[in-house]
């Protein structure tokens, strides 16, 4: 690990102000994923700031009958939260689907959504990667990619975003809350959040140097009945191959998110509206001009199938 | 081939390179040219109090040091192991301010003011925790380097269902979970048993929440 400075920071104004002064900063929460990253020297800030313990680590009411998640609570806190139980059961279901007991109490959700991607070509630091080098090229596309993207990649990059939870914010229309180095807030819809890998991988998300996260934002809760089913290849403390997550109303409406599959969660609103007529016709439009390769052309039956199922176990 | 006299030679180039790199960092602070090098010659370093098994130390260091090397290179509580070192095993685990944690994956100068539990903390060979007393009636561990790791997270699964933490095989979120056989296994899963201890740790953490494996 490269060395670094360090300080602690006790508001988001201090957090920004000290991103400003020194160059070469990254902030740090939980860290699960960053300290991963800064051992293999894939991530090499010259200074931390930490963010552990600002005073985001509530979940309160939003005056539009939602809820705000702070940036700096954790995964174990927001799965458990009555609330989040009872109204939006997708969102602790997905969290609980993801990392370890130990993981999950220290992760972060403005971590959560920041984490990189698990494609093992961005971790080998001996492999050309767009997303770690730029300009390096990707061993990914012609490499081992059965774990990798079917939609929305581009020839420099087919990297996957890991989130779980990420699936079920998109899924119920989730916002960010930031604040950037000049004191400006702005929300951003979760929708928007990931940038298309395009030829300049390396930037995945809207958020400028300096941004930081300081909430996630519910709207109200929809109803209905969610599932999140995730399939991995072993039965517990694995990253998905594909997840899907799904809120579905009485009479058959509903929404659904996949995840491991693109470099967000993907979502297509228009083809929701044929849920009522099942998985076959959802997928065919969700996943309307998916990419394969030879590797992990699987994934396209497996949404289907998938789908199908979580759509039977919704009806009870 | 090598022989015996290049081994020497390499042996006394080894001592006469470490005790240079020695003198330099020595010299540092007087003897840098302004400008000459990107990253700081010393590490930097940061102070950190933190209660370990209820005593209080002080320490500084290095800012890259993680818990778990504070723990085992600097505190000498060699209990803790180090598996992976990416968080992906779980050997390191330690309950931090009550809760479990992997501590490969934290920053020792992170965790100013917390209070660390650790094996040795949980009980002595001579007065044990239970769940160090049912792993050993279970014979959960066949080679014990992941065992550590195993008991305190063990310790703090059950705290977590008492608490009402759902997991993944949780059947309702609206209603408290229990302990089952099920639960424990999936909440377990971030502690890797690679001796495949696995039935005999259920049993043990499922004799000492009172419930049948």
């Amino acid at each position: 690990m490269k060395s670094f400075t360090y300080e602690r920071v006790d508001t988001p104004a201090a957090a920004t102000a000290a991103f400003a002064r020194t160059k070469g900063s990254r902030y740090i929460a939980g860290g699960t994923n960053l300290l991963d990253l800064m051992k293999l020297e894939i991530e090499t800030p010259a200074h931390l700031i930490d963010i552990s313990r600002l005073a985001l680590d509530r979940i309160e009411p939003t005056s539009g009958g939602g809820l705000r998640i702070g940036a700096m609570v954790r995964n174990t806190d927001l799965a458990s939260d009555e609330r989040i139980r009872r109204d939006y059961g997708l969102v602790s279901r997905a969290l609980v689907a993801g990392a370890s007991g130990q993981l999950r109490n220290k992760a972060t959700m403005g971590g959560n959504i920041l984490q990189r991607t698990r494609c093992p070509y961005f971790y080998d630091t001996n492999q050309p990667c767009n997303k770690r080098q730029p300009g390096s090229g990707c061993a990914a596309i012609g490499g081992f990619n059965r774990i990798l993207a079917v939609i929305g990649a581009s020839d420099a990059c087919i990297a996957t975003q890991p989130s779980d939870v990420g699936v079920a914010l998109r899924a119920l229309d989730a916002s960010v809350e930031t604040v950037n180095v000049t004191g400006k807030t702005r929300v951003i819809p979760y929708a928007d959040f990931y940038r298309a890998p395009g030829e300049t991988p390396h930037i995945e998300t809207a958020l400028v140097p300096g941004e930081l996260i300081t909430a996630v934002t519910l709207p109200r809760p929809v109803g209905g009945t969610h599932v999140y089913h995730k399939v991995r290849d072993r039965a517990s403390y694995a990253f998905a191959l594909i997840s899907v997550g799904l809120v579905v109303q009485r009479d058959g409406t509903g929404r659904v998110a996949l995840g491991g599959v693109a470099y967000k969660p993907w979502r297509v609103e228009a083809a929701e509206a044929d849920l009522p007529r099942g998985a076959k016709a959802v997928t065919a439009k969700l996943l309307a001009g998916a990419k394969t390769t030879h590797e992990n052309a699987y994934k396209l039956p497996l949404v289907e199938r998938t789908l199908a199922g979580v759509l039977a176990q919704a009806k009870g | 081939m090598q022989t015996p006299e290049d081994h020497e030679l390499s042996r006394r180039g080894v001592l006469v390179g470490g005790a240079a790199s020695v003198a330099a960092v020595t010299l540092v602070p007087t003897a840098t040219p302004a400008g000459a090098a990107s990253a700081p010659a010393v590490p930097p370093t940061a102070e950190v109090a933190f209660k370990v098994n209820g005593t209080a130390h002080s320490l500084e260091l290095d800012t890259r040091v993680s818990l778990l090397d504070a723990l085992r290179e600097h505190l000498h509580l060699t209990g803790t192991k180090k598996g992976c070192d990416h968080g992906q095993c779980g050997a390191c685990t330690v309950i931090v301010d009550g809760r479990r944690i992997n501590s490969c994956l934290a920053l020792a100068v992170m965790h100013d003011g917390d209070e660390i539990t650790t094996i040795e903390g949980l009980g002595t060979p001579d007065r044990m925790h239970a769940m160090q007393e049912a792993f050993v009636v279970h014979d959960g561990y066949q080679c014990g380097y992941c065992t550590p790791g195993q008991i305190c997270s063990a310790v703090a699964v059950l705290d977590e269902i008492k608490a009402g933490i759902p997991s993944h095989v949780t059947a309702d979120l609206t209603l408290a979970p229990a302990v089952t056989n099920m639960e424990i296994r999936e909440r377990m899963s971030g502690n890797i048993c690679r001796c495949g201890a696995y039935p005999n740790i259920v049993a043990a953490i499922s004799d000492v929440a009172g419930v049948k494996a």
